[in-house]
């Protein structure tokens, strides 16, 4: 097909190829590397792409970000607000606030677009959060925190950690009423910790509450401390990824030792960077179109006046629903106390979180599963940790509902007090619930048989019990997986090689009228060999 | 497998078996990886031998050329966005035009991308293995531990300086983390006080006196000490309940004037400010977690997480008729902390 000026230009252009090339392997000797990154497979299926989602909005949060920091002034100084119409917040006019709520109301009203920068960094660290919370999702329920990837898993809790410290942080900068008075109440957690509270509040806040030192010291804690670490285990979150590689879902070829997708370059890399575009498309559009904390509104803070119906960004309110929910207790004997706000605000969030870090070695105790993995569980297949990771999602969500008690009460004509005691029981009863349907959910999967998505590896050759033979599906797994237009249930034909667990290697085919037969009868076996050596 | 199949045996030829203990367990270790053998020498992840040049519409020149000018509209549309975008700027700016056309911009550029690799870039599916990266073969593993041997065995011999240096290590890392004690007051006393006192005027919020009079029945108000509008632990809130009966608890007799009582208003459960009454049922509300405060029985907590009473403030009159505290508060206001008691 190609002419001579295409040949010509094709050698022209790898020349020019190959002396760019040659410039940089003559000072680094990096070509070695660079073929092998460019050539490194990364294996694709879209829930991969949420961990990306996440990194790609802490970009746009860490470029809106420096824009904002630009115009931010960290401090608690006392000044009265003197707006000109149309150069800033008419309403506010003459009121007395902090230097820092006054420079964010200038960022909002009087920066040229500047109101785009702080709602585009807004919404990016709310999606930021509910990413990596998928994200979390996805590596729990597929078991991908399993031997070798222990590690990363505990990097990527503390990645949710600095998160959430980092949007608080962030959140807490404008000193508007509602953010102060979400201060109060750290201040007060921290206050009720037994021993060191009150002195560590003091260390924090410098001061009584509520002092004029921590306005700059959270604008050094959220430009400088949280994200550099979440920078820092964020490289080294994406340098283990690249050592171990990724995980992939069972299928058709895919092996424990085996990888299968495409090449970095040019179709991963090209479309991660598409990816992120559209992240910063959407949070753009959720910036320009949709508001987000209208501080304006709130009005600035000061310590005795306090605004209906307060709640925080959404990944704090299952917090902020754990000290609503606690009941009235508190400890105090001996001259000394443990004050009600330390059990929901110190210990509730500590037993989750060791929890959560231990769940690898609570799952390998579980399962009794010491081996590496590179295939991804089905969830099915692990009723029980399906199970916990369902009625752990039963729990936030019964706490985050908790941090809304009074605006539901209102919108649902509920009492609060009705509420709050519905939700406390439901702490108990609804991941108990929620885990028990998981699990009948799981085990009712499990039987009807192969993969949904995944078709099964090669056909399937039964011999009924009159002798005859017929096949299930054609050799590559033409059929849904389901078989019971043939007779049979899901048990009787699940060869498809990926039963890791062996909950779908049964081999009791049963007939179509229900009558049980000598499974000895039956030679299920593929008919094409594609199962690789790690999935039996 | 030629050098790893006796790598416990030296140059010399003479065994050392203490180097081979640590893989006592290595058969486990196998199984471990995969079911594979971790010494057998692995291809890398790369793949060989599979052709992914070819691109989706290489065989169909019609739908190649419909791509390109689907990716050629997309990026087209980035460009009069971006365009529109700088224009926006210009004229005096609008936030709502700024994020639709940035979002435009961004997702022409996305969508262009896409639809560019997806139709008309090559590659497909490959497989290769996943390589050797997972695991390092025994000799790896036995040069690692020997380099380490290195200092462990010499630190062996001298254990009075590695606990010394151990020692030496805490003390003066301890020492390094007394400057953190600069970052904030010592409590003291700070947290058990207000800025209430004997004979000290209550005012409002522009820090004017008030006369009981200032206040109609079941009115409610937030009040503060003289000249300590910024003192947050003082914030008080003065209520007016008529006629309608209210406990005096023990020891708080005299504390009201009339149907006039004053509470702290900051809450024992969290240090939010009380700051909803419902003066049917003269109850005052947190807004924070709802601890509610029966101001009839002193303030006692009937619902929510707060497990104690707001603080009562004892009220007078002074001699120009003013409102006054007849002292201070008598416990710490607002939350519990460790040495409340």
């Amino acid at each position: 097909m190609s002419t001579t000026e295409e040949r010509l230009a094709a050698q022209k252009r790898l020349k020019y190829e190959k002396a760019g090339l040659d410039a940089i392997d003559d000072r680094l000797g990096s070509s070695g590397f660079l073929q092998k990154a460019l050539d490194k497979i990364f294996p694709d299926h879209w829930s991969f792409m949420v961990g990306e989602i996440a990194m790609y909005c802490f970009v746009v949060l860490l470029i809106t970000g420096v824009y904002l920091a630009l115009y931010y002034v960290p401090s608690a100084s006392d000044i009265v607000y003197h707006p000109t119409p149309g150069h800033g917040y008419m309403p506010l006019a003459g009121q007395h606030m902090s230097e820092a709520y006054k420079s964010v109301l200038d960022i909002t009203f009087n920066v040229r677009a500047g109101l785009i920068m702080r709602q585009m960094h807004h919404w990016a660290a709310v999606v930021f959060m509910a990413a990596i919370a998928f994200h979390l999702c996805r590596i729990f329920f597929t078991g991908a925190f399993r031997r070798p990837r222990e590690t990363n898993w505990v990097i990527g809790l503390l990645l949710l950690l600095s998160v959430m410290l980092e949007g608080f942080s962030g959140y807490s900068l404008p000193d508007d009423l509602l953010s102060g008075t979400g201060l109060r109440v750290v201040f007060s957690i921290v206050e009720s910790i037994p021993f060191i509270g009150s002195w560590l509040a003091f260390d924090l806040w410098g001061s009584a509450y509520p002092g004029s030192a921590l306005i700059p010291r959270l604008f050094v804690v959220h430009e400088f401390l949280f994200p550099l670490a979440i920078l820092g285990l964020l490289t080294v979150h994406l340098m283990i990824i690249w050592r171990q590689k990724h995980t992939d879902f069972p299928g058709p070829g895919k092996t424990e030792t085996n990888i299968r997708g495409s090449r970095l370059w040019p179709q991963y890399a090209i479309k991660s960077g598409a990816l992120l575009m559209v992240v910063s498309g959407v949070l753009a559009a959720l910036g320009g179109l949709f508001q987000i904390n209208p501080i304006w509104l709130y009005g600035p803070y000061n310590p005795f006046t306090v605004s209906a119906g307060a709640q925080p960004d959404w990944y704090v309110g299952w917090l902020d629903g754990s000290v609503r929910l606690w009941p009235h207790w508190e400890f105090r004997s001996f001259g000394h106390e443990i004050a009600n706000p330390f059990f929901p605000g110190i210990l509730v969030p500590g037993i989750v979180f060791t929890l959560m870090f231990a769940w690898p070695q609570i799952d390998r105790w579980i399962y009794k599963d010491h081996a590496a993995h590179n295939l991804l569980d089905r969830p099915r297949d692990k009723p029980f940790r399906t199970a916990v990771g369902v009625g752990a999602l039963a729990f936030f969500t019964d706490l985050t509902l908790a941090s809304g008690t009074d605006i539901l009460g209102n919108d649902l004509h509920i009492p609060f007090e009705r509420l709050i005691e519905i939700l406390q029981y439901g702490v108990f009863v609804a991941p108990l619930v929620a885990g028990a349907i998981a699990y009948k959910a799981c085990q009712a999967l499990q039987r009807t048989g192969t993969h949904p998505i995944m078709k099964p590896v090669g056909g399937v050759l039964i011999r009924t019990a009159d002798g005859a033979y017929h096949t299930l599906g054609d050799d590559h797994g033409g059929h849904d997986g389901n078989g019971h237009a043939n007779g049979h249930d899901g048990n009787g034909h699940a060869v498809d090689g990926h039963a890791v667990d062996g909950h779908a290697v049964d081999g009791h085919a049963v007939d179509g009228d229900g009558s049980a037969h000598n499974p000895e009868e039956d030679i299920t076996e593929p008919a094409v060999g594609g199962a690789g050596p790690g999935d039996a | 497998m030629t050098t790893t199949d006796h790598p416990s045996v030296g140059p010399d030829g003479v065994e050392e078996p203490s180097s081979s203990a640590f893989y006592e367990d290595d058969d486990a270790k196998v199984k471990l990886h995969f079911g594979i053998d971790p010494h057998e020498p692995w291809p890398d992840d790369v793949p060989r031998g599979q052709d992914d040049s070819r691109w989706r519409f290489q065989d169909n020149p019609k739908l190649a050329r419909m791509a390109e000018l689907k990716i050629a509209f997309c990026w087209i549309l980035t460009l009069l966005a971006g365009i529109g975008f700088a224009v926006t700027y210009v004229v005096g700016g609008q936030t709502q035009a700024e994020g639709a056309l940035l979002a435009v911009g961004f997702l022409g550029m996305g969508v262009g991308l896409i639809l560019w690799a997806r139709d008309l870039l090559p590659g497909t599916e490959v497989t290769a293995s996943r390589g050797s990266h997972n695991v390092s073969d025994r000799s790896k593993r036995e040069a690692a531990a020997e380099a380490l041997n290195r200092t462990i065995d010499p630190i062996a011999r001298r254990p009075f300086l590695f606990r010394l240096l151990g020692l030496v290590g805490g003390v003066f890392g301890l020492a390094a983390l007394f400057p953190i004690a600069s970052l904030g007051d010592r409590p003291h006393r700070s947290l058990y006080k207000t800025a209430w006192g004997p004979g000290v005027r209550v005012v409002d919020q522009d820090n004017q006196p008030l006369k009981p009079s200032d206040i109609k029945v079941n009115g409610i108000l937030t009040v503060f000490p003289e000249n300590g509008i910024d003192d947050a632990q003082s914030s008080t809130v003065l209520i007016n309940l008529g006629n309608a009966p209210f406990d005096v608890r023990p020891g708080t007799q005299g504390w009201n004037i009339g149907g006039l009582v004053a509470f702290s208003k900051i809450c024992t459960h969290a240090g939010c400010p009380v700051g909803l009454y419902n003066s049917t049922t003269h109850q005052l509300v947190c807004p924070c977690h709802q601890s509610t405060f029966d101001v009839l029985k002193g303030c006692n907590p009937v619902f929510g997480p707060a497990s104690r009473s707001l603080p009562q403030l004892p009220l007078a009159v002074d001699t120009e008729g003013y409102l006054i505290s007849s002292k201070g508060y008598q416990e710490p206001v607002g939350p519990g902390f460790w040495n409340r008691a």
